[in-house]
This record gives structure tokens, C-alpha cells and sequence, in this order.
């Protein structure tokens, strides 16, 4: 029977690759969850607090719970709404969000299309994610919502020039658009110290990108009462709301691809046993770490005020980052380091 | 099969999308329909097998230029009824630009004289069946070493232009309280606060 139905997989192309996408969308659906649960119980923790944990043990399942009160609740339809892109907006949110997971490869040879411009694609795509924002904002014919629409759209664009002179930066030493090439290309130590600040300037960015603390300005539920969704509710919400953590999964995995070498053990160590971890679990280990910082940061630090935001973007992050572009490639070249294609 | 599919779908909804930016009411609608003829567009690139133009033109024109277009035709909250006025006005002149271009376009096509060799050029693979160079790496070439100072050239034109848009909306107001930062960082204690020992009765002096 099992044979049968592995034989049926395998000699189907379609069928195995609906197999492959479900393979990667159901657990990311998981991990959006249980996101949420550990986003709770670390700023819980750093708030010295306990957290959810009246529904199951510990409070595992909470985010359960959540998902199920989303579900049962009504969805509302604002009447002076734009009711076709109103209903639009968080679909593509979350569609695009979804999308982006094609090219991530979890480990050696484990991804669902290896395509030679993987980091362009990524790139595209996660530039996509500010329509489903702006479209909500504009849909929902509600001043709060259209001002945290236009503010998502503005912070959006200006971080993704950093983002993309960042990305350049690192393509540089690697000489290769596609992502498994990036993780396997080898860099010399002083290379990833030269790299270091741009990795800063990565985290920053993508927690401006991701509309997170500090920079959730499009939410700044304490001026626009929570932004480009005010008027959702239901499963429209909670599809924003999925979209929203699934990005910044998707940012962390590509923190994890550029700079943190994806599957292979950190810093390069090569000890029998670390080697023996497989590689997925080394991939979700440094997953997880980024997402830490998401949350420390959450907890610890104030919000950005709007003029500031747009300064360190186009004043510090952009120059800087135009800077480190020229200066790296002058020493690849002046090292004569440049990879060869 | 699939790949004959995948054309008419992109290349009807690339259509469609592109009659519906210039009919549609709503001046928002046109530009939500003016991404949807761009992405198909990429689409139709990828079907191609130029992947790296499909995705620089997503990147580009729907990450970028559409996102402010977008902005700004939401920001000028242009009613659906503004659009249809001057209708009748306009429509002669709008009809003699339209008419012109396709006569035009007409003569060029049927006296056009297409060299022989053209056809070839065009059909000849640029990269051979077999080659290990990769799209991206093959336009590289192109650009960066064979026509090195064609591409600095619109290079330059692009700052003149760049230059140029800064210098036009550049003006410089009175009476706007900017910030300086590092003023602002580098302020002491000393600076704004003063202890001052008020004696009973005499007050601050």
C-alpha cells in the first residue's frame, strides 16, 4: 500500500510537486502558530510575567485557541468600502507571503525550485508585499487605515533600496544568484568580518520591512488605533495577520541564506559530530535565533518616530550601504578574490 | 501542452489588463490593472527564458514605480466623475494624436524594407544550446564589457535627469524647524538644566 502510494507520488510530476509545496506550506503554517505562542512567552518572560498558559500545558494550545476564535467570528464588510480590494488586499498579503517559500532551500538540495536568480525572486517578491497593505489602507475608506497604509508604502520603498544594495554586497563575494550557490560559496574569514556591518544593517532593514518593532509604525496602534487593518476582522485579519509572521520567517531564512551560511554548522567548525546534525536542524536553529532578535527587539525597544525612520533609511542606511558596496568590491578586486564565473 | 496553456493565459489577462487600465473609471483601478498587465508581462519574459528580465521588471516597475504611482493617485483622491468630463472637449484633438500615430505606424509598416539578414540575426540563438553561462551572466557580458560605455553613457543621463528633478522641486523655506541631530545628541546636562538654591523669601533672581 505505502509503495503504492510512493510509486503514485513519484510518477505523477504534478501531483509530486503539490506534494513538495504542501510539504513546505503546512509546517510554515505551524510555525506562523507557534511563532506567535514564543513571541508571547519571550516578551512574557522579559516582562517577567507568565504568558499564555491556561490552555494546555504550558499554554501550547493557545495559538489553537487563537486560530479557532478567528475562524468563529464574523467577518465584517465595511458598507462605505471598497468591497472587491477590501477582500483582495489580505488574500494577496498572504498569497505573496506564501510564494516567496519556493526558493529557500532548508538544506542541501532540499528546495522546491532552484532557480538561477533565487535572491531577484525573493527580492520581487517581498517588494510585492506592500500592495496588499496599501491596497487594504486605500480599500477600507478610513482615515486610519489609509494613513498607516501610506506610511507602510513610503517605509516599505525606502528600506528596500538598503535591502537591495545589501544583498548586492554579499552576491559580490559569492558570484551567483541562486541561493544554495550562496550558502555553499566559501569566503574567507576576513570576508565575513567585512561583511559584518552590512549584516546589521540587514536586521535593521528587515525589521523595518516587516513593519516590526521598532519601526511598526504603519500599526502604531497609539496614533492610527492599529494601522492599514483597523477595519478587518475575522479571517481577513488573521490573514494579514499569518502574512505578517510568515514574512518575517521568510526574512530570517534569508538572513540565515546570505550571511549565516543556511544548513552548514556555524563558523565553518567542522566536528565529526556537529557534521552529523542534519542540516535542516542546523537551518531552523539559526532560523530561530533571528527570530529571537525580532522579539527582543519587540520587547525592549520604543517606537521610531515617523521623520527619524525615513532618515536612518535614506541619510545613514543608503550612503553607508553605497559606501560598503564600492569598498567591497574594490578589495575583492584588489585581492584579486573576485569569484570567477 | 502546459507551456502553450500558460501563454494564453498570461498573454489574455496582459490584454485585458491593459484595456481595462485605459477604460476603467476608478484612476485607481487603472493603476491596480497596470500591475497586473506588468506582472503577466514577467510572466510571458519567463516563458521566454529570460528570467532575469522578468524579475527586474517586477522588481522595478511593480516593486517601484508602480508603488508610487499608486501613491500618488490615492493621495490625489481623484473622484470618478472628474474623469469623464471634457469628454466631447477633448475627444477631437485625442482622436487627430490617435489617427496620426496609426497612419503612421502603417506607412512605416507596409514601406518598411527588412533586410534578408534579419530575420536570421533575430532567430540565431544568442547562447549555444549547450553553454554553461547563465542568462544573468550572458548580459553581463553584454553590458558591462562589450558596451561598457554605452551603458556608463545612460548612466549619466540618468543622473543629469536625476540631478535635474532634485534641483527643480528643491526649495528652501523660512520658518521650518529642522532637527539637528547630533546637536540634539550631543546636548549636556550642564548645558539645560541649572540647579539654583532659592533663598526663603528673595525668590529666583
Amino acid at each position: 500500500m505505502v509503495d503504492f502510494i510512493v510509486n503514485f507520488i513519484v510518477s505523477n510530476p504534478l501531483f509530486y510537486t503539490l506534494v513538495k509545496i504542501l510539504s513546505i506550506v503546512l509546517p510554515l503554517l505551524g510555525a506562523v502558530a507557534y511563532l506567535t505562542y514564543a513571541e508571547r512567552k519571550v516578551m512574557a518572560a522579559m516582562h517577567l510575567r507568565q504568558g499564555p498558559m491556561m490552555v494546555g500545558p504550558f499554554g501550547l494550545l493557545q495559538p489553537l485557541a487563537d486560530g479557532l476564535k478567528l475562524f468563529s467570528k464574523e467577518t465584517i464588510l465595511p458598507s462605505k468600502s471598497n468591497k472587491v480590494v477590501f477582500v483582495v488586499a489580505p488574500i494577496l498579503t498572504f498569497i505573496l507571503s506564501l510564494l516567496a517559500w519556493a526558493v529557500i532551500p532548508f538544506d542541501e538540495g532540499m528546495v522546491l525550485a532552484n532557480i538561477n536568480v533565487g535572491i531577484l525572486y525573493l527580492f520581487a517578491i517581498s517588494s510585492l508585499g506592500v500592495y496588499g497593505i496599501l491596497m487594504a489602507g486605500w480599500a477600507s475608506n478610513s482615515r486610519y487605515a489609509f494613513l498607516g497604509g501610506l506610511r507602510s508604502a513610503a517605509q516599505m520603498v525606502s528600506y528596500e533600496v538598503s535591502i537591495g544594495f545589501v544583498m548586492v554586497t554579499v552576491l559580490l563575494t559569492t558570484g551567483s544568484l541562486n541561493l544554495s550557490d550562496i550558502v555553499l560559496a566559501e569566503r574567507p574569514f576576513w570576508m565575513d568580518m567585512l561583511l559584518f556591518p552590512m549584516f546589521i544593517i540587514f536586521i535593521v532593514s528587515i525589521l523595518a520591512e516587516t513593519n516590526r518593532t521598532p519601526f511598526d509604525l504603519p500599526e502604531g496602534e497609539s496614533e492610527l488605533c492599529g494601522g492599514y487593518n483597523v477595519e478587518y476582522s475575522s479571517m481577513t485579519f488573521a490573514l494579514f495577520f499569518l502574512g505578517e509572521y510568515a514574512n518575517m520567517i521568510l526574512m530570517s531564512c534569508l538572513t540565515v541564506v546570505l550571511f549565516m551560511g543556511g544548513w552548514l554548522p556555524p563558523l565553518g567548525i567542522e566536528i565529526s559530530w556537529l557534521s552529523w546534525v542534519p542540516g535542516i536542524i542546523w537551518f531552523g536553529f539559526k532560523v530561530s535565533t533571528i527570530l529571537f532578535v525580532f522579539i527582543w527587539a519587540r520587547a525592549t525597544l520604543p517606537r521610531y518616530r515617523y521623520d527619524q525612520l525615513m532618515r536612518l533609511g535614506w541619510k545613514v542606511f543608503l550612503p553607508f550601504s553605497l559606501l560598503w558596496v564600492v569598498l567591497v568590491a574594490g578589495i575583492l578586486v584588489g585581492t584579486n578574490t573576485l569569484p570567477v564565473l | 501542452m502546459i507551456e502553450a496553456l500558460a501563454f494564453y493565459m498570461f498573454a489574455t489577462i496582459l490584454i485585458m489588463s491593459a484595456l481595462m487600465v485605459i477604460t476603467a473609471r476608478n484612476p485607481v483601478y487603472a493603476v491596480l490593472f497596470l500591475i497586473l498587465a506588468f506582472f503577466n508581462a514577467a510572466g510571458l519574459f519567463i516563458l521566454l527564458g529570460a528570467e532575469f528580465i522578468a524579475m527586474i521588471l517586477v522588481i522595478v516597475y511593480v516593486g517601484a514605480v508602480a508603488v508610487l504611482f499608486l501613491f500618488v493617485v490615492m493621495m490625489l483622491n481623484i473622484g470618478q466623475s472628474n474623469v469623464k468630463t471634457g469628454l466631447v472637449k477633448y475627444m477631437p484633438v485625442g482622436a487627430l494624436v490617435g489617427f496620426t500615430l496609426l497612419g503612421e505606424l502603417i506607412w512605416l509598416y507596409t514601406s518598411w524594407d527588412i533586410s534578408k539578414y534579419a530575420v536570421h540575426q533575430r532567430l540565431a540563438p544568442i547562447l549555444a544550446e549547450d553553454s554553461e553561462i547563465s542568462n544573468t551572466h550572458a548580459l553581463g557580458e553584454i553590458l558591462y564589457t562589450n558596451n561598457v560605455y554605452l551603458f556608463q553613457l545612460s548612466g549619466l543621463i540618468l543622473l543629469v535627469a536625476m540631478i535635474g528633478a532634485i534641483v527643480l522641486t528643491l526649495r528652501s523655506r523660512k520658518g521650518v524647524r529642522k532637527q539637528t541631530i547630533s546637536e540634539q545628541v550631543s546636548r549636556e546636562r550642564s548645558d539645560v538644566i541649572e540647579v539654583k538654591h532659592v533663598g526663603f523669601g528673595k525668590g529666583v533672581q
